[in-house]
């Protein structure tokens, strides 16, 4: 088992090298195709083409884009990830603070939204049919379709402007304590799991409720099994696979895809970060952001994978 | 208030203007009886917009203020700045050689005197004691290195084409400075209260400690993030009142209504007018409203069809109906405007060239002259230039009731200014505000002018312009500024119906935030001159 394991992940690690080098090709190329450069933007209405010039000459892009994209990538190989050309600060300063700000509030999200959602999904298949399963569907489904920037925008209303209990920003500069934390992180992570369970949860029930169909539980059932024993150690165990993989995309979107509540509640994040990129045309500020949501998402998709070949004995 | 018609915050902020401005109470009377305003309501309105006006300033508290953009482009380094936001931020840490006053004439802020002769050789005279905030203390050197920077093409000045008149500098002793202009320009003083041309320390490379003179000592600054300010113990001016200045954006508006609304914020800038009512009906918040001089304008261009032809313009002019335009366009927040870009605010501001009314018999005799009456028009609007929809929807309209087809095309903000501004034969354009009317009519209206709109072309009007440039006699430029205002307005095609207030929203808590024709936020300067109440 173990030697299968580590097989898995030593072939996933060299996929994932290939693909974090084709994506990275397919970023630059999209970013080649926008229009101006990081120079005109700067500049806006001042961009005369002596002006340009002037500062293509000092920012040094005057090289050819795809040598300064080699170039970054040999840097990337030394742990470099380049300077920022929109203001010259090292990536790595620039993107230290606000990734670590992003795993706080996926951290947290995760936290609350996994249990929570594995519970709801779970229970609502065992009682399948009832009407505690028909409250659950309806509102995960409700949930699903109302868009993030509602529920943060109603939920700022609720509580910051009308009940006055919470901040109506994210300012992650001003936790001291853990009551500050709370205050905080409360309304952005209730709105992300709001966002990232309902997909867990129907995906969860669904296959808890496939396997509960099949001949094998039917047979522990005429054995005598309590319902509880059914579901958790006859059905779960083979269900495993699709909820973790389940569970991996809707993570994966709390790296990269958070960019709403980072705008509602000003919270200072990667998503907001790799947006500015892209608008001053920032090519090692854009590189490394995409690295990071690929290699996320990849660590996330290798993880739900391992996790399934060892909860299944026939995948080992 | 609220059986005051409906009277909203916006009216409240236009009386506390009106008071600033000068007027009386009988003026303030009359202004608000128009507005359908009881007498009893009338005194508690003035009341509240005199009390504004006159206090005196508190020491202490954490000033927090929000613009609307902000991202990792964000700098403090005074030449490139080009966001509101920046603007804010190096008017906190840095100083200029002067400032524009709420009337918008010159006032020394870093110099002690700015005097020339002629127009072309300029004496700057520096304060003495004033100190930079890692304690070297000012001198010639700084000066002369802060504004021969945007002579270099390396530095990537947004002011560069305006700096490029300066072409000689010496240092005539510690703190005085020879500066000579190309050709004589009597502007100087005025051009350099731009916030572009700040002060900072002779050889900075790096801004980002953002050393200059200014009321806040830099504690914090992260690009696309925040910055944080800490109360200067050696400014040499009285200010600032507050202990702690931090300044971020919250690019969305109802986030920064909301924010401000909870309490967490003290100032949310720029707040479109639409989103105005949010903020009515509730006490604890105010309005502060700026006319600096931003506007836009329909532009027809009179080397193609069919603004060659002068009746055609003319028609044009009287089918605008520019009071609709400020109530419903605008909300209100905007002043009518008569068609030049010199601003009320302006010193220069020439208050007898009157609008043109609104005349649909006038505009229907010039549009049967100029042969278009039944044929349709195209004319290109888009979101990007603020408010040019709706405006280019009320021309249409009244346009329709005369039998002017007007074919309102709408396109898409991306590109606008590449593809449309000063390209289709009848379109809106969107001027920021500029200190003096020199500029102005340089960059827009001069025969060469880069961003001539209509296509003006006028040999006395580029003849006048260098005349009043050279000229240190004021009572003179003002007459000649008065008439290449009443030229612009009569003879170029640049419809501009009002110009545009910027809103910003303030807790009642926030005093002292005054109007200033740099901008909106008092210039962008306000968090050195504002206190906040308990």
């Amino acid at each position: 088992m173990k030697k299968q394991v580590s097989l898995l992940v030593v072939r996933r690690l060299l996929i994932a090298l290939i693909t974090l080098v084709i994506v990275s090709f397919a970023v630059f190329f999209a970013t080649a195709l926008l229009p101006g450069d990081t120079a005109t933007i700067l500049l806006g209405q001042s961009a005369t083409p002596e002006a340009v010039e002037g500062l293509r000459k000092a920012m040094h892009l005057n090289d050819p884009a795809i040598i300064r994209f080699l170039r970054w990538i040999a840097g990337l190989f030394q742990g470099d990830f380049g300077k920022s050309y929109a203001n010259n600060v090292p990536v790595a300063n620039l993107i230290s603070g606000r990734f670590v700000n992003t795993m706080k509030l996926a951290g947290l999200t995760a936290a609350i939204a996994v249990p929570f959602a594995l519970t709801l999904g779970i229970t609502a298949a065992m009682w399948r049919g009832t009407l505690y399963d028909r409250t659950v569907t309806i509102a995960t489904i409700g949930i699903i379709s109302v868009p993030e920037f509602m529920i943060a925008t109603l939920a700022v209303l609720l509580f910051a402007v009308y009940l006055k209990w919470l901040p109506a920003l994210s300012l992650t500069n001003e936790v001291k304590s853990l009551h500050d934390l709370l205050r905080i992180y409360a309304m952005p992570v209730m709105t992300l799991t709001f966002g990232v369970s309902a997909q867990m949860i129907r995906m969860t029930r669904a296959a808890v409720v496939e396997t509960l169909n099949t001949p094998y539980v039917e047979m522990a059932l005429l054995k005598g099994a309590s319902r509880p024993r059914l579901v958790l150690r006859h059905a779960l165990p083979n269900a495993l696979g699709p909820i973790v993989n389940a569970v991996a995309l809707s993570l994966s979107y709390l790296l990269g895809g958070v960019i709403i509540v980072e705008t509602i509640f000003n919270y200072p994040g990667v998503a907001k970060l790799m947006v500015d990129a892209v608008s001053t045309r920032d090519l090692p500020l854009i590189q490394t952001c995409a690295m990071i949501f690929c290699l996320g998402y990849l660590a996330l998709i290798t993880a739900a994978d391992i996790i399934a070949v060892l909860s299944n004995p026939r995948l080992r | 208030m609220s059986n005051t018609t409906n009277w909203s915050s916006s009216d409240d902020a236009t009386i506390e203007n009106a008071i600033r401005r000068g007027a009386s109470r009988r003026d303030l009377l009359k202004l608000m009886l128009a507005n359908g305003v009881a007498m009893a309501a009338a005194s508690t309105v003035f009341g509240r917009a005199s009390e504004a006006v006159a206090a005196t300033p508190v020491k202490g508290g954490a000033l927090k203020a929000a613009a609307w953009s902000s991202s990792t482009a964000d700098t403090l380094d005074p030449a490139k700045a080009s966001l509101s936001t920046d603007y804010v931020r190096c008017c906190s840490f840095y100083n200029r050689l002067t400032f524009l006053n709420q009337t918008g004439v010159a006032q020394m802020e870093l110099a002690e005197s700015i005097e020339s002769s002629d127009a072309k050789t300029w004496t700057i005279k520096l304060k003495k004691g004033v100190t930079f905030h890692n304690g070297k203390s000012l001198g010639a050197d700084d000066v002369i290195f802060s504004l021969k920077r945007h002579l270099d093409k390396a530095t990537g000045s947004k002011v560069a084409a305006i700096a490029s008149q300066m072409t000689d500098f010496k240092a005539v002793d510690k703190t005085t400075v020879e500066v000579t202009l190309a050709s004589p320009n009597a502007d100087l003083p005025t051009i350099l209260s731009m916030h572009h041309f700040m002060i900072v320390a002779d050889g900075t490379t790096d801004f980002s400690s953002g050393n200059g003179t200014g009321a806040f000592t830099c504690k914090q600054f992260t690009p696309g993030e925040r910055s944080i300010g800490a109360r200067n113990t050696n400014y040499f001016k009285s200010g600032p009142n507050v202990d702690s200045f931090e300044f971020f954006a919250i690019p969305d508006e109802s986030a920064r209504i909301n924010a401000l609304l909870s309490g967490d914020i003290h100032l949310g800038a720029s707040i479109n007018p639409r989103s105005v009512r949010l903020l009515d009906g509730k006490d604890g918040f105010a309005l502060s409203t700026t006319t600096s001089g931003t506007y836009t304008d329909l532009n027809i261009r009179m080397d193609m069809t069919p603004g060659n032809s002068r009746d055609f313009v003319e028609g044009m002019k009287y089918i605008v109906n520019r009071e609709q335009i400020v109530k419903s366009a605008l909300r209100g927040f905007g002043v009518i405007g008569n068609d030049q870009p010199v601003s009320p605010v302006n010193v220069y501001h020439n208050a007898a060239l009157k609008p043109k009314s609104f005349d649909p018999d006038k505009a229907k005799f010039h549009f049967q002259k100029a042969g278009v009456l039944g044929q349709t028009v195209e004319v290109i609007t888009s979101d990007a230039p603020s408010s040019a929809v709706d405006m280019a929807m009320i021309v249409q309209a009244s346009a329709a009731q005369i039998g002017m087809k007007l074919d309102v095309k709408r396109v898409p903000s991306d590109g606008y200014w590449s593809n449309y501004w000063l390209k289709a034969p009848i379109h809106f354009g969107n001027i920021n505000p500029r200190p003096t009317p020199d500029i102005l009519f340089s960059l827009l209206y001069k025969s060469d002018a880069p961003w001539n709109e209509s296509r003006f072309v006028s040999e006395k009007f580029d003849k006048l312009l260098v005349e009043a440039r050279g000229s240190l006699d004021q009572a003179k430029r003002h007459e000649i500024y008065n008439e290449m205002q009443v030229m612009v307005s009569e003879q170029a095609a640049t419809i501009i119906p009002a110009y545009i207030s910027n809103v910003d929203a303030i807790t009642a808590k926030l005093k002292g935030l005054e109007p200033n024709p740099l901008g909106g936020m008092m210039g962008y300067a306000f968090a050195e001159y504002v206190w906040l109440t308990a």
